[in-house]
């Protein structure tokens, strides 16, 4: 597997007449994570779902550029997106589980894609919600409804869903801001444990998870990359003073 | 955007701006004593360590707070951990200058040395990298920090110059024995507060261009503004 995973070169994304990412370069390493950051409005949660063409669903958007999976373009007309966004799956701030079980939560992608045999299905169930960090928490009652589960553990069910289709890359929209400290922390800690087996893109509002996650960090302003480095170096000595000023708290 | 933060951090630089003053104030006040050979101006030396002290463990506090509330990057972490260093090297040198006060009030019991003459010239050079290495600080001027660095080899120098006198002032004459310890001491220790102000020179250039000087390592500014 090459050493870069997602790549985009010169990409530009509009909404119908505005323009809110310009000309942005930016490689995404395998089995790393890459934090993106910045003020509310700068284009990290519309650049990160141009990643599995998410944007796609809203109408009049329009790209320029190319976003490459393993050097090639997402964006050919050749591309099935369902299985772009299988092997390129998200995971929201708010999260959805499914209004069923929890099994059927975790196996309702792979019935969809066809796979009717029960014992690989429950095989791979287990092994996605143990993948998850909620193996333990929820093997006596998989039939019980997924709108049981608290907060954080809905959301590591939906990671869970994620997994249980096999994607390369994950895609994470702020996925801890709607949970508690502590359920924040079982998150990071299985971003931590995830990333050994998958590449993952995560938006973060909160400077001090960036920081703790991740191994690269992108700066996004105004539609633009200001600053993209290794993340430590970007909280301790950041190249540009924009970067600076933002990860001091100096603009907000 | 100025926030609550950057009046703290303002009151941290503000309080190892008043703890350098006290220091270089302990300084001068031993070397007067030991020039007019005054006890009582040696005692006052010694008895305003207190107040050194305190600052220290208050400044320590301080940056253990901002550090564990405020989650500081970049220049701001830098700014910090630098502070509670030079909050280190400031406090060792009062306990310096402590020191001197201390061999001095030995020394005005002995007959004077007409070798403890060439001391205050010596001092003032240690004063002035004291109190320029902290001037530096607070204007991230870093061309004057380095200055400071390249003036400890001059003060290695008086140190060991006059430490071969005072050697052989001491073969020569047992009686003088006494007198020239404590002003080998004394020697020693301006050539210490030297060192520890070269310290706080480095430790500017690093908050300012985030590039370490310490142990001989070449000064290389990465930073592209």
């Amino acid at each position: 597997m090459s050493k870069i995973k997602m790549q985009t070169q010169a990409f530009n994304f509009y909404y119908g007449a505005s323009q809110a990412l310009n000309k942005i370069d930016i490689a995404i390493e395998t089995n790393k994570v890459t934090a993106l950051i910045g003020p509310s409005g700068c284009g990290k949660s519309t650049f990160l779902r141009s990643l599995n063409r998410m944007n796609d669903i809203i109408p009049g958007t329009r790209v320029e550029g190319q976003v490459l999976l393993e050097g090639q373009d997402i964006y050919n007309k050749q591309v099935d997106v369902v299985d772009l966004r299988r092997r390129v799956g998200m995971v929201f701030q708010q999260s959805n589980p499914f209004p069923k079980s929890i099994f059927d939560n975790v196996a309702y992608g792979l019935r969809i894609n066809g796979e009717k045999n029960r014992s690989i299905i429950a095989e791979r169930v287990e092994e996605s919600l143990d993948g998850a960090a909620l193996w333990d928490e929820v093997k006596d009652r998989l039939g019980d409804s997924a709108m049981e589960l608290s907060g954080g553990q809905q959301q590591r069910l939906c990671i869970a869903r994620a997994l249980a289709v096999r994607p390369e890359v994950l895609l994470m929209d702020e996925p801890a801001s709607a949970l508690d400290p502590i359920a924040t922390q079982k998150i990071e800690e299985l971003i931590f444990q995830l990333k050994d087996r998958y590449t993952i893109v995560i938006v973060t509002h909160n400077m001090q998870q960036a920081a703790r996650v991740s191994d690269y960090t992108a700066f996004f302003y105004l539609g633009e990359l200001i600053e993209f480095g290794e993340t430590d170096q970007l909280f301790t000595n950041p190249r540009l003073k924009r970067t600076e000023d933002y990860v001091t708290g100096r603009f907000g | 955007m100025e926030r609550h933060f950057h009046e703290q951090l303002d009151t941290l630089r503000a309080k190892l701006l008043e703890m350098a003053m006290l220091a270089e104030e302990s300084i001068a006040l031993a070397v007067q004593a030991m020039v007019e050979r005054e006890n009582n101006k040696a005692q006052a030396v010694i008895d305003g360590d207190e107040a050194v002290n305190r600052l220290e463990v208050e400044i320590d506090e301080r940056c253990l707070k901002l550090l564990a509330l405020q989650q500081p990057m970049a220049v701001d972490l830098r700014f910090i951990t630098s502070a509670m260093k030079i909050n280190n090297d400031l406090e060792r040198i009062a306990d310096h200058a402590v020191n001197i006060a201390t061999y001095t009030l030995a020394l005005n019991g002995t007959d004077p040395l007409a070798l403890a003459a060439s001391l205050p010239r010596m001092a003032d050079t240690v004063r002035a990298m004291v109190r320029e290495s902290l001037h530096c600080f607070v204007t991230g001027n870093v061309e004057e920090a380095r200055a400071v660095c390249a003036r400890d080899d001059e003060v290695d120098v008086f140190d060991e110059t006059l430490s071969r006198k005072l050697l052989s002032a001491m073969i020569k004459d047992p009686d003088a024995v006494t007198s020239a310890m404590q002003l080998t001491l004394i020697s020693k220790n301006l050539e210490r507060i030297a060192d520890l102000a070269t310290n706080i020179a480095e430790e500017v250039i690093f908050i300012y261009r985030a590039t370490s000087i310490k142990h001989g390592q070449p000064f290389k500014d990465v930073r592209s503004r």
